[in-house]
């Protein structure tokens, strides 16, 4: 099988995006102090990103697993919760 | 505004929460199961298999309507490294014959119909509804509110997942640590129903569930799974996300590296990936269980830690429909006495302890410590490919017999015999 990028295989999957809510919100001057920023290589969707030096997130491709909130080790830099009822993945297989 | 009020609200409909719902509502209470996903399922994924003892007891040859994929009848447990791979291969046939031991799933269907079943006992089933807050009066959970709507119950069942922010809400349960949990993911790829039998050496629908250890993971603690569909394979990786925070490498990286790799990519020619999803797993099982019961309240599945993971068996679902179970229970004794005090929900454990439950995970307990020892992804995995190497490997260079073949393969593994031996004999106590 040929080899495929996180952005080929989030297309695959069905998402109904919110777009008048974020379900998770950094705050971004406390992400600016953490050296490690383990969220960019531990989410397995990859949505963090460093863009110019600065913590980038796009809420539309998560998995909703929680491995961010996990693995931050900053009090208070994510607010998680679910999507609102209805929006977010859809699992046709699960 | 007037508040409906339930005998029971239970806030989502995975394996535990659809249990609940479907004794409760079979009893005659008037249950309400809030799911946030548009349909029950839509939100969640595992590895791929379930053992059926738990769900059969309940409801008995459920295989007969319920949407099952392949009853599992060999198990292969595969060492990793580099070139060489080592697997030990284990088949039952009676397994594919009822009681059949255990299926695999795929949960968008599965859990569907879970909760049909619910409803058809007469619970009320409400998709696409995010529960956000506990209505709590007294330090008593009375009932949720989800945006505007209210709604009250003598007792609210959290069967939330893993991450459960209803448990977390009611104060039952502290964050977790990234020690404490797992991130599992997972591709679904497509082939038709003869190619996997074909390639698997599977007669009619059987299937076969199988685990990785080794270089899969980079040596970091967790491993692969895949598991045979009707019409799909399940194929991902499960690693520690205390793992992941101190590694750079990424899950998804691992898993193309795992379809690419020659042991396994010839079993996935001309597949095609049809979904990508992702999970954490409470694998410190009863060391992160929150409190269980509380004023009001009850926590069932993933959301208690209900899950075990010895290396070579791993659990979940069987746990959340027993846990399911008790709840029900649980709640049917408190309706009768009418308290739903903390003291009055307290039976919930004793019900947990009566089945297989608190048992398990008891006896168990110490599986996740001795699982996090990282000479079982490394060294270990190393140690049996190369030993099996050395074994078959007929090049010409001087004969060396057994014994010695095994004392040089474990110096070059730098694992001395006393640590095997002190390995081995706490992983057959622990495991």
């Amino acid at each position: 099988m040929k080899r495929m990028s996180i952005e080929q295989l989030l297309g695959i999957n069905k998402f109904a995006v919110d777009d008048a809510e974020a379900h998770i919100v950094l705050k971004k001057d406390i992400c600016a102090t953490c050296a490690d920023k383990p969220c960019t290589f531990s989410c397995p969707a990859v949505l963090y990103k460093i863009i110019d030096g600065e913590i980038s997130f796009d809420y539309a491709g998560c998995l909703e697993c929680g491995t961010c909130r996990t693995v931050c080790p900053k009090e208070g830099a994510i607010s998680w919760k679910y999507p609102r009822g209805g929006f977010g993945i859809n699992f046709r297989y699960g | 505004m007037e508040e409906e009020k339930f005998d029971v609200i239970i806030v989502g409909a995975g394996p535990a929460g659809s249990t609940a719902a479907f004794l409760l509502a079979r009893a005659g209470l008037e249950v309400l199961l809030i799911e946030k996903g548009i349909t029950p399922g839509s939100k969640n994924m595992f590895g791929g298999r379930m053992y059926s003892h738990a769900l059969h007891k309940i409801m008995p040859n459920f295989w007969e309507e319920a949407p099952v994929e392949r009853p599992v009848v060999k198990e292969i447990l595969t060492f990793m490294n580099g070139s060489q791979s080592v697997s030990m291969d284990f088949q039952d046939v009676h397994w594919g014959t009822p009681p059949y031991h255990s299926f695999t799933l795929l949960r968008a269907d599965f859990d569907a119909w879970l909760a049909e079943k619910a409803e058809e006992a007469g619970a009320m089933v409400a998709c696409g509804i995010r529960v956000d807050e506990l209505l709590i009066e007294n330090g008593r959970i009375v009932g949720i509110q989800a945006g505007e709507d209210r709604m009250l119950a003598d007792v609210v069942i959290a069967a939330d997942g893993v991450n459960s922010l209803i448990a977390q809400k009611a104060g039952l349960c502290k964050k977790f640590s990234p020690k404490q949990v797992a991130t599992g993911a997972k591709q679904v790829i497509q082939l038709s129903e003869e190619t996997i039998s074909q390639r698997f050496k599977l007669s009619g629908n059987e299937g076969v569930a199988q685990l990785f250890v080794g270089d899969c993971t980079k040596g970091m603690h967790g491993g692969g799974f895949l598991y045979t569909n009707k019409s799909t394979i399940s194929l991902g990786l499960v690693v520690s996300a205390e793992a992941l925070q101190h590694n750079q490498y990424k899950i998804i990286d691992l898993i193309e590296d795992l379809k690419e790799n020659p042991h396994i990519a010839p079993l996935l020619e001309g597949g095609e990936v049809v979904e990508y999803s992702a999970h954490l797993v409470p694998e410190a099982g009863l060391n992160m269980m929150p409190q269980i019961f509380g004023d009001g309240i009850l926590v069932a599945g993933d959301a208690a830690g209900f899950v075990l993971n010895l290396g070579y068996i791993v659990r979940g679902v069987d746990f959340a429909i027993a846990s399911g179970e008790a709840a029900a229970k649980t709640v049917m004794s408190a309706k009768v006495n009418n308290n739903f005090s903390k003291q009055g929900l307290s039976k919930y454990q004793q019900f947990l302890k009566e089945g297989f439950v608190m048992n398990d995970l008891e006896t168990y307990r110490q599986a996740p410590q001795f699982m996090a020892n990282p000479r079982m992804f490394k060294a270990y995995p190393q140690l049996v490919t190369g030993l099996m190497s050395k074994l078959f490997t007929v090049d010409g260079s001087p004969p060396v017999r057994l014994m010695g073949k095994i004392l040089g393969q474990m110096k070059q593994s730098k694992i001395g015999l006393t640590q095997l031996a002190v390995d081995g004999l706490r992983g057959a106590r622990l495991l």
